[in-house]
């Protein structure tokens, strides 16, 4: 028995919830009473994941595999699970963990349960606690099946550094025929992504217009937060579409969430309350987004913003 | 030529604006009061399925594996203009038992497209499209915002973090759609020639493998009701700022 910890990495430099995943699986291998294995591929630095508790780590190195390939991967993640008999496969909740995810699952023949969000609460029955209703609630799934695959939603359990001894195993892993072919990636570089960023900076309707958001970059700049928006902004084409934040749009689970002229729509918050501390600046005392919110303030944006960025200014020379 | 035979997976959620309640003890979703919808990822799905339809050529059935109290949103689909709908006559409880029933029918149908949504925006497992394609070794696109088929060969995009890539790839194939797959405002709803040929169209029910279920719901939970709203003065901005630094520690 083992729990096998799946850590990604793009263009060989380990993805923030890579760490994430190996500090949440050291626990759930420790409440099972057993040994974690942490498989990478085509990581330049393995060895990094000692940090957070990683004693045992398989790196597969590949050139065919520079680009991520569910099929493969989930291949290779079976022959590994296989290898290790691991009971446990854990994965994160970005585009490829939730794509890579299922196929595991029926490799392994596998219970899956996406977007979780704690530690097991019980290991026999094996119950785990997950997302549901588009983060209007949560549902403890208990899975049955011997093997159980895991991915863990972004930013919910955190990292923690455990620094332990171990080794770094080389496994030549058989790559299996995909019919998938990775034509082209587009990727925004130099810019905080709403899934990767930590702060998030959110402008609504009561911005009145695109042209209002300088103000809005600016904050963000100085957090060194990603930019989103609700969905009437991105439809009358304020902003664009990828900014849209919310039940239809990319979801958000950052450490701090800024809403700016935000009303707080019941399908906005769905895809926002998990981000762990949110701020709601906006005119209206009755605006339902100050119910959801930790820190509110009521008033114009287009005063409270320019002095909020001026304070945060000071602020960060203050502590640089 | 290959002819397009598509298979739209339909789930059967609550709408969006729905009061998020349980039953039994936290055991049951509370459906008092509340109006079931199509998933609305799967309506990107169902109309992409239809878009190549009109354009080139092919036949869409829509299924759903639930009971009888389903029927209503898949007579919605057929409303929008699938020619046939099947239901799996049995209660969805597990994502992979669904992803075994669609299986099956997509064996014995002969289906060579699956669309579905990317995840169903009740219980947002996220599984039964790749667990489909898994079971009958079709290709899948996750988290899809393009699809271009042309013969047997099909070209899609799909969501990655920060960005989209572009996949070639042929059928058979199941993507798990979303917004892109087709634009919001190109959404199909039913209008009254479409409600009255419905009813005529054929909602096939059909009997289930019964697999067994690999996870169970134990008990739901609410979300915890905030502890009230820390309110800061406008004119004391330098206030937040702080509050974030030492209390809330996220700056
Ligand atoms: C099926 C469905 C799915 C949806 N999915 C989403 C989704 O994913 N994401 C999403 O965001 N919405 C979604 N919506 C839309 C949602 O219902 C709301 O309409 C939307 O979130 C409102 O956006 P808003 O808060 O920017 O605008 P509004 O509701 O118009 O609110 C603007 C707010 O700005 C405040 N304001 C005005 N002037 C100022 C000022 N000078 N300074 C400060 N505050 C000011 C106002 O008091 C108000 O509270 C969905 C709706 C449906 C039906």
């Amino acid at each position: 028995m083992s729990v096998l910890v799946f850590a990604e990495s793009s263009e060989g430099k380990f993805k923030k919830s890579a760490f994430e995943v190996t500090s949440y699986g050291k626990k759930v291998s420790e409440l099972l009473g057993t040994n974690m294995v942490v498989l990478t591929i085509n990581s330049n630095e393995p060895s990094l994941l000692h940090k957070y508790g990683a004693q045992k780590i398989i790196t597969v190195t590949n050139s065919n595999l520079t680009v991520f390939n569910a099929k493969i991967v989930s291949n290779i993640i079976k022959q590994v699970a296989e290898k290790e008999s691991a009971t446990t496969i854990i994965v994160d909740s970005g585009a490829n963990g939730l794509y890579v995810a299922p196929l595991i699952a029926v490799e392994l023949k596998a219970g899956y349960a996406s977007n979780v969000t704690a530690l097991p609460s019980s290991t026999s029955p094996f119950i785990i606690k997950r997302k549901s209703f588009s983060s209007k609630a949560f549902a403890n799934c208990e899975i049955s099946t011997d093997v159980k695959v895991v991915s863990l939603a972004k930013n919910s359990f955190g990292v923690f550094e455990n620094e332990v001894v171990g080794s770094v195993e080389e496994f030549s892993a058989t790559i299996v025929e995909s019919g998938i072919t990775s034509v082209s990636i587009e990727q925004t570089k130099g810019k905080v992504t709403i899934a990767d960023a930590d702060i998030v900076v959110s402008g609504g309707r009561g911005l009145k217009s695109g042209e209002n958001w300088g103000m809005i970059e600016e904050l963000a700049s100085v957090l060194g937060a990603a930019t989103a928006c609700s969905k009437p902004v991105s439809d009358l084409g304020w902003r664009p579409h990828s900014e849209h934040v919310g039940q239809t749009g990319k979801p958000v689970a950052s450490n701090l969430y800024i809403a700016i002229g935000i009303s707080g729509a019941i399908q906005h918050l769905a895809g926002v309350n998990s981000s762990k501390v949110k701020v709601v600046i906006n005119t209206d005392p009755e605006a339902p987004f100050f119910k959801a919110a930790d820190y509110g303030i009521v008033g114009d944006a287009f005063e409270v913003v320019p002095k909020l960025i001026e304070k945060l200014k000071e602020f960060k020379s203050n502590n640089a | 030529m290959i002819s397009m035979k598509i298979l739209v997976c339909i789930s059967h959620v609550p709408d969006t604006t729905s009061k998020i309640n349980f039953t039994e003890n936290n055991t049951k979703f509370d459906n008092n009061g509340v109006q079931f919808v199509i998933n609305p990822y799967d309506e990107f799905a169902l109309t992409r399925a239809m878009w190549f339809k009109e354009k080139q050529g092919a036949t869409v059935t829509v299924i759903n594996v639930g009971n009888a109290s389903t029927e209503p949103t898949l007579r919605k689909a057929l409303a929008i203009g699938a020619d046939d709908a099947i239901r799996v006559n049995c209660e969805a409880t597990d994502g992979f038992a669904v992803a075994k029933e669609i299986a099956s029918v997509i064996k014995n149908g002969g289906y060579n497209l699956v669309l579905a949504g990317k995840e169903s925006s009740d219980y947002n497992g996220a599984m039964v499209p790749g667990m489909v394609a898994s079971l009958v070794d079709f290709s899948f696109i996750n988290a899809c915002i393009g699809l271009e088929i042309e013969g047997e060969k099909a070209t899609a995009s799909r969501e990655i973090d920060g960005g989209k890539e572009v996949i070639s790839t042929s059928l058979p194939l199941v993507i798990a759609g979303q917004k892109g797959l087709v634009e919001e405002k190109d959404l199909r709803i039913p209008n009254m020639r479409g409600i009255m040929m419905a009813r005529q169209k054929p909602l096939n029910v059909v009997e289930p493998v019964n697999s067994e279920n690999a996870t169970a719901i134990a008990s739901f939970e609410k979300l915890e009701t905030k502890s009230s709203c820390k309110m800061i003065d406008a004119s004391n901005v330098e206030e937040l700022v702080h509050l974030l630094h030492t209390e809330a520690k996220v700056i």
